[in-house]
């Protein structure tokens, strides 16, 4: 019912040129954005996450496969959908001798129901910078900038294409602050971002694409949850590693202990429980739950090892 | 089908006062918004203002001086009316070509073309947006002109003003279309000087501006007649001093016109709203 974006096997392939083969960047997505939520979307450079954000904005067509926003095709209803919806592209796109105000306002005559230039400026903190040229400002300037141009329609989605790239950790606060409080009044957010902090932050659910597809979705609870947690610590001096606990799985390089765990709390006791029967210390101990990083790394370190394996077998299924 | 509409009522007439009744009124406000950044635009630009500004009444002053050897009783005009009618043409090919250009090249690369066309600002609103500045400036010349003209240099008021109006609004549809089209070749703001400089010199020479096409060979003055340029000049000539009948003025509109229409479909076809580089 409250759904604002619904994707059903969406598909976006590029032509070749000339004698190359044509390049298949988003690879049968599915998945839905309810209001009022933060969506991230994340992934390695060239996993498809501006391809796809594109075809979300109505920016081109799909291949194949269907988008909905607010029950509505984004590229063929581009003239309805588009006063709903705010946009922030990845690079910039501001006339460099127009200073911010003068920008704003050009927005703002182009857009329906538009917020006044100097409140959208207000409201990314830059109505101190208002008569300044946009060659002039900071790149987190020209960042905020052209988030306040997102804003002034007062989209009910909004895509943001790594937002807070370039900006000062004060400025990416403040950014943060802004999105939530967007989110808080209803707004649906689709967000993509290089910075995982950023996506555990905000993120009420996200999806991390690999190689144009969605291999890993859910809540970052959800997705983090579904890793192992980690436990570290040196093997005691004189101690063999056949020593250990054997229910622990633990694996050993030199001295250093790894205990990977779906339970970190069972196994956490177990191992200090045993420590302190044989009276040994451990040196350098260091327990965590996955971050999101971690589950990040790991499947782009697997998809290294499909892509390795994958290598071999290429040329059969290039078409 | 929308679940907007069914849940928001209040904002689905809104909706539709977005999308139907008023488009015409938001067109025009969305072309005013970009028209006025772009004149703020042009204003800061030194070189664009020289382009827009000095160098048209440079060139008009230059050819009157060289049209003074020629023998222009071939073509049965005066000194005056040549170049006066030339002139019209010529600044608009020099004011809305040689800015619109480098303009659309600039804002391509600074990727405001691709920022403009996230917003609600339709593909042909922002092309005549960015082009309304540099029209305006060259049609305020083209008024002097006349006004000078016929107050100063002893030619006739236009005969026929609706057929030089249709001539200027003609000549700057094509001459705005071919700078589009030239501009999607352009990679950078610096080669546009290069990329400018064949469409200028064909139509400066060949579109009848100054020289009279009867000078050249049969063959060569038949191609020159076809030329984009040349039919809108001859529209705006005989607005003005006469010199076309019947047929010869119909053809002339409806070779303007296909010109346009080749235009459009080009622009629609080749133009690149994303950076080249």
């Amino acid at each position: 019912m409250d759904t604002a974006i619904e994707v059903q096997g969406l598909r976006r392939s590029y032509a070749g040129r000339g004698s190359e083969s044509g390049y298949e960047a988003v690879r049968g997505l599915d998945f839905s954005v309810r209001q009022g939520e933060v969506f991230a979307l994340l992934g390695t450079n060239g996993a498809g996450k501006t391809s796809t954000v594109e075809l979300l904005e109505g920016l081109a067509p799909p291949t194949s496969g269907q988008i909905r926003i607010l029950g509505l095709d984004p590229f063929h209803d581009r003239a309805v959908v588009r006063p709903w919806i705010g946009i922030m592209l990845q690079e910039g796109g501001l006339p460099s001798e127009l200073t911010a105000l003068e920008t704003a306002r050009m927005w703002a005559g182009c857009t329906t129901d538009a917020r006044p230039p100097e409140e959208a400026l207000a409201l990314v903190g830059l109505e101190g910078r208002a008569d300044v040229r946009a060659k002039q400002l900071s790149g987190g300037e020209r960042r905020r900038l052209d988030f306040a141009l997102a804003l002034t329609g007062r989209p009910r989605v909004l895509f943001l294409d790594e937002p807070t790239t370039g900006l000062d950790p004060q400025a990416r606060r403040t950014t943060w602050e802004l999105v939530r409080s967007l989110r808080d009044e209803g707004t649906t957010i689709v967000l993509t971002t290089h910075y995982l902090e950023e996506a555990e932050a905000l993120a009420d659910r996200l999806a991390i694409m690999t190689e144009g597809r969605i291999t890993v979705s859910g809540t970052p609870e959800e997705v983090m949850a579904a890793r192992p947690s980690r436990i570290r610590f040196l093997l005691p001096p004189g101690l063999a590693p056949a020593q250990l606990p054997l229910s622990l799985p633990a694996a050993v390089h030199d001295r250093q202990v790894e205990i990977r765990t779906q339970d970190l709390q069972t196994t956490l006791t177990e191992l200090l429980l045993w420590a302190r029967a044989q009276g040994v210390v451990l040196e350098a101990l260091d327990a965590r739950s996955a971050s999101l990083e971690e589950v990040f790394l790991e499947i782009a370190g697997e998809q290294n090892e499909l892509k390795r394996h994958a290598a071999a077998v290429q040329g059969g299924e290039a078409a | 089908m929308s679940m907007t509409r069914s849940e928001q009522p209040e904002r689905t007439a809104h909706q539709s006062h977005r999308t139907t009744a008023v488009v015409s009124a938001a067109s025009v406000r969305r072309m005013r918004a970009l028209a006025r950044a772009e004149l703020t635009l042009l204003v800061r630009s030194r070189t664009a203002l020289w382009v827009a500004l000095l160098m048209p009444l440079m060139m008009v002053l230059a050819t009157y001086s060289a049209t003074e050897e020629m023998d222009l009783s071939e073509a049965g005009l005066s000194q005056g009316e040549a170049v006066l009618t030339g002139g019209v043409g010529m600044v608009l090919l020099v004011v809305i070509y040689l800015n619109l250009v480098p303009a659309l090249v600039t804002r391509r690369e600074e990727r405001v073309l691709k920022r403009l066309r996230t917003g609600e600002i339709a593909d042909s609103e922002i092309l005549m947006g960015t082009a309304l500045p540099t029209v305006t400036v060259a049609l305020v010349q083209c008024l002097v002109l006349v006004v000078a003209g016929t107050a100063l240099l002893d030619v006739s008021a236009p005969g026929s003003p609706v057929v030089l109006l249709a001539g200027i609004a003609l000549g700057v549809a094509v001459l705005v279309l071919l700078a589009v089209l030239t501009a999607g070749l352009t990679k950078t703001v610096d080669s546009a000087q290069i990329t400018t400089t064949p469409m200028l010199l064909v139509c400066a020479v060949g579109s009848g501006l100054f020289i009279p096409l009867e000078i050249f060979p049969d063959a060569m003055t038949e191609i020159c007649r076809t030329l984009p340029l040349t039919a809108p000049v001859e529209l705006i000539r005989h607005g003005w001093i006469g010199g076309l009948d019947g047929t010869e003025l119909a053809s002339a509109g409806a070779l303007s016109l296909a010109w346009v229409v080749a235009g459009v479909f080009a622009v629609r076809r080749w133009f690149r709203w994303d950076p080249r580089q």
